[in-house]
């Protein structure tokens, strides 16, 4: 490149995919360019005819139009057009049109092919499939988080401590202190090889032991925990940090097979990582008041903070948040309990919405619910519930979880019920559905128990399972209100660009983008009769079912992971800058990076859209919002 | 600045390719004699079909018998392409010496021009660019004199061709530019037809370096820009070249 083109090669190293180009490759590109004008108006690229060239937009603006003729894209200074004729066939697929009067860089295409090749970073960017370029985007960041990318065998420190199921309880806790272990594992011996059993943790020692005055000569297997929770020996760190935070269990025995490893405690995963959320999780249940609570809620931000600049994903994030919300609340019914005495009849407390779906973040309602047992005398019972409802909801007040504006809170009688009225509830929402009644029901289908007898709200999961794919009326009417919300087409300058060609100033990322997506994934998880509450479980009981293509699957899955970090880092960098996190972004607050894989990412919602309309036969009720 | 006095009158008359034929036979020198037999188009081709070369000179002055050329860009294009693999910069060691001021305008240094060649050792590779094109300069009594004088000073003959001026197109488009005193007090702005001006009025970019080959390449972006807004593709470049 001559060197009095300098102007050429800094313009566009500003802009990706160029801004990661090596300077002497890019001093190649500049080299061979050839530049045009073009007036406001003139077509640059017709449908069909030949294209050999990839645009630069040095200045000015062009439309890049679908074949049917509908707008595609509005592009600005520094954007680039003319990649998917170039990579099928040099035939112009995505016309495009002057805007303004544009002055284009056109870049030709045995330079383009020779980037192709042999630029990663620049093949990822103008790859046709919106699919891949999301992944490896994701993927990269992903790569760079330790506890996504190192298993939990690196955490087993040592060998597995155990002991025959049959030991008493004052050999056990002898083992215990001499090896210096919190958790001991328990062996069925009966068979050909040892089986695991049970455990007992240090903890349980304390609460069913001591505190109980149980003799030292207990058999082990009357106070030892069953049904372990484990995870398997090929596990992320991060997958069992997810299952500790969602099973509140500070132990996993780690699986090949039928075979133990080792165990995992979470102070493994809390020296290891320091500052993980399990660290705030396990201060929760240490508090003996509201006081103390509130002043552990103060850190939840940090934590939240420290968790983006990790680069850990959606998923590990909206867990753990929900985890610690989840604890909040565990602990806060313990307390109440404590206060006042324990409860007349069983009962469930549930958690509603984003904390069920383990999708929550800092910037949350409480969505919760009551299921009591049928058991349930209201003039006799309720009082003690209310005022559990109420010293629970009060309590996750102060610890920064806001009362939840449309009323969906055990305090509110309709939603603190004994379980054949829930049951009720449900069939009549699936079985004689009406529009307007699922708009403000949907947050019902993402439930989950965290306290008390949570197989009442299994109980629940099943009848929506059972119940919810056999109605098309309720399929079809969920679908609908899935639609209710669209994502916007894209951007342009700094302005979000709506389907109609409208600019906007800043638009909501949750409404218009993690929203839609989780909504329709949870009209397909329905209809597949999956039990999941998570919209990535979820994902994965459709892709049993062939309800979606795997692509499509995996497309869908990107997309959210994608959109939800955006907004994850968009109330990171709000709380970092002292200010209130929210949802609104403007354009102009996104890195060229997010701008081009959001417009990606929402394509794919859009299409998501398309086939659910199509699939449950939701014409209606699409309006811009 | 005719090169023959004797029979200028006449010559000066025709049309260009017909000068060019007739100068092709004249020229004593191989260089110039091979620029007019590459030929000049006719006088009624489109715009867009004509061969283009943007050619911008840096030099010590406005004066073409006092000041001297500094460094040359050129950048052929067509209306609809300009290609950045084929043009060149060139920095020339001037006859006379460098004025302190033109030093700050062009960022080229005394030891710049130490090392560079006399324009006479370069002549080939600038007729490369001129042979069978049109030269589009901004400002056509620049580029057109200050190569008439050094070619006399250098092979005892001038040259002649014609040029597309984009300032004089500018010029052309805003007649009134400059406002009366009255107009003035009215609050009317004069209309700058320099080169970084005249580009910000069709949306063109603003180019942070000044030095001929970008100057050259900004010319050459206006010109486009010009004809897609005044003119037509099929505008014979009669109506443009001076």
């Amino acid at each position: 490149m001559q060197p009095e083109l300098i102007d050429i090669r800094n313009h566009m190293a500003q802009f990706p995919p160029f801004d990661e180009m090596p300077e002497a490759l890019l001093d190649q590109v500049v080299e061979n360019i050839e530049i045009q004008y073009f007036r406001a108006g003139t077509t640059i690229l017709e449908f069909g005819a030949a294209n050999t060239w990839l645009y630069y937009i040095r200045s000015g603006a062009v439309e890049v139009f679908r074949r049917s003729g509908e707008l595609y894209s509005r592009l600005g200074e520094g954007e680039i057009f003319g990649q998917f004729g170039l990579l099928m066939h040099k035939k112009t697929r995505f016309p495009a049109k002057a805007l303004e009067d544009t002055l284009v860089y056109r870049i030709p295409d045995d330079i383009f092919q020779f980037l192709f090749e042999n630029d990663e970073n620049f093949a990822d960017f103008v790859e046709i499939e919106d699919r891949s370029r999301l992944r490896s985007a994701l993927s990269r960041r992903e790569k760079s988080n330790d506890l996504m990318t190192s298993r939990v065998t690196r955490l087993i420190s040592r060998a597995v401590v155990s002991a025959p199921s049959t030991v008493r309880l004052q050999e056990a806790a002898r083992i215990m202190t001499d090896q210096g272990v919190s958790a001991l594992l328990l062996m069925d011996e009966t068979g050909d090889t040892p089986k695991l059993h049970g455990i007992i943790t240090d903890r349980d020692l304390r609460t069913r032991a001591v505190t109980e005055a149980l003799p030292s000569e207990t058999p082990i297997s009357d106070i030892m925990s069953e049904d372990l929770i484990t995870i398997r020996a090929n596990s992320f760190i991060f997958e069992a940090m997810l299952t500790m935070l969602h099973n509140n269990v500070h132990h996993l025995p780690v699986m090949d097979r039928d075979e133990v490893r080792g165990v995992i405690a979470l102070s493994d995963i809390v020296k290891y990582e320091s500052q993980s959320s399990l660290y705030l999780v396990s201060n929760i249940y240490q508090q003996t008041n509201v006081k103390g609570l509130k002043r552990i809620s103060l850190g939840v931000r940090d934590t939240f903070v420290r968790m983006v600049n990790e680069d850990a994903n959606s998923h590990m994030i909206g867990s753990a948040m929900a985890g610690i919300g989840r604890s909040f609340t565990q602990r806060l019914l313990e307390l109440g309990e404590e206060q006042l005495g324990p409860p007349p009849i069983p009962y469930c407390f549930m958690a509603l919405g984003s904390m069920a779906r383990d999708e929550q973040l800092v910037v949350t309602d409480q969505d919760n619910a009551m299921i009591l047992d049928d058991s349930y005398v209201p003039e006799e019972h309720d009082p003690y519930f209310l005022a559990l409802a109420k010293f629970v909801s009060d309590g996750l007040a102060e610890c920064g979880y806001k009362y939840c504006t449309g009323d969906i809170m055990a305090t509110n009688p309709k939603w603190r019920q004994p379980l054949a009225v829930w049951k009720r509830y449900f069939t009549d929402w699936i079985e004689n559905p009406r529009a307007d009644a699922l708009l403000n029901s949907n947050i019902f289908f993402d439930l989950d128990g965290i306290h008390g007898h949570t197989e009442f709200a299994e109980s629940l999961k099943t009848l929506v399972a059972e119940k919810a794919s056999h109605s098309q009326r309720f399929l079809t009417l969920l679908a609908r209100n899935a639609l209710n919300r669209t994502p916007p087409l894209g951007f342009f300058r700094t302005f979000v660009l709506e389907e109609d060609g409208q600019h906007r100033k800043t638009f909501n990322l949750k409404r218009r983008g993690t929203a839609p997506v989780s909504d329709l994934i949870r009209v397909h998880a329905l209809a597949c009769g999956s039990r999941a509450q998570n919209s990535f479980d979820r994902l994965q009981a459709i892709g049993k079912t062939k309800l979606l293509l795997e692509d499509d699957l995996g497309n869908l899955r990107d997309a959210l992971e994608f959109i939800s970090i955006v907004r994850i880092r968009h109330q990171a960098l709000a709380i970092e800058a002292d200010r209130e996190p929210d949802n609104n972004v403007r354009p102009e607050d996104l890195s060229p990076f997010e701008r081009s894989h959001l417009k990606d990412a929402f394509q794919v919602v859009s299409n998501a859209q398309k086939f659910l309309r199509f699939r449950y036969n939701a014409q209606v009720g699409r309006n811009a919002q | 600045m005719p090169s023959n006095p004797a029979n200028a009158g006449n010559l000066h008359s025709l049309p260009w390719p017909d000068q060019y034929a007739a100068l092709a036979k004249q020229a004593r020198t191989p260089l110039l004699k091979a620029f007019y037999e590459a030929g000049c188009v006719d006088p009624e081709t489109p715009i867009s079909d004509v061969p283009l070369v943007a050619l911008d000179f840096e030099t010590t002055g406005l004066d073409p018998s006092q000041h001297s050329i500094v460094s040359v860009g050129a950048v052929p294009f067509t209306l609809n392409a300009i290609e950045l693999n084929h043009c060149w910069h060139q920095v020339v060691r001037p006859a006379l010496p460098l004025h302190q001021t033109s030093i700050t305008i062009h960022g080229i240094t005394h030891s710049d021009i130490d090392e560079a060649p006399d324009l006479g050792e370069v002549l080939d590779r600038l007729f490369s660019f001129l042979n069978g094109r049109i030269p589009v300069v901004h400002y056509r009594d620049i580029e057109r004199p200050f190569l008439d004088v050094a070619l006399q000073w250098r092979l005892g003959e001038g040259i002649r061709f014609p040029v597309l001026d984009t300032m004089a197109i500018e010029a052309h488009l805003h007649p009134d530019r400059r406002p009366s005193r009255w107009q003035r007090l009215m609050g009317k702005k004069p209309v700058s037809i320099r080169l970084a001006d005249s580009r910000a009025r069709y949306g063109l970019p603003h180019y942070a370096s000044h030095n001929a080959l970008i100057d050259a390449l900004a010319t050459s972006e206006l010109l486009q820009a010009q004809i897609w807004h005044h003119f037509r593709p099929d505008t014979p470049v009669r109506d443009l070249w001076l």
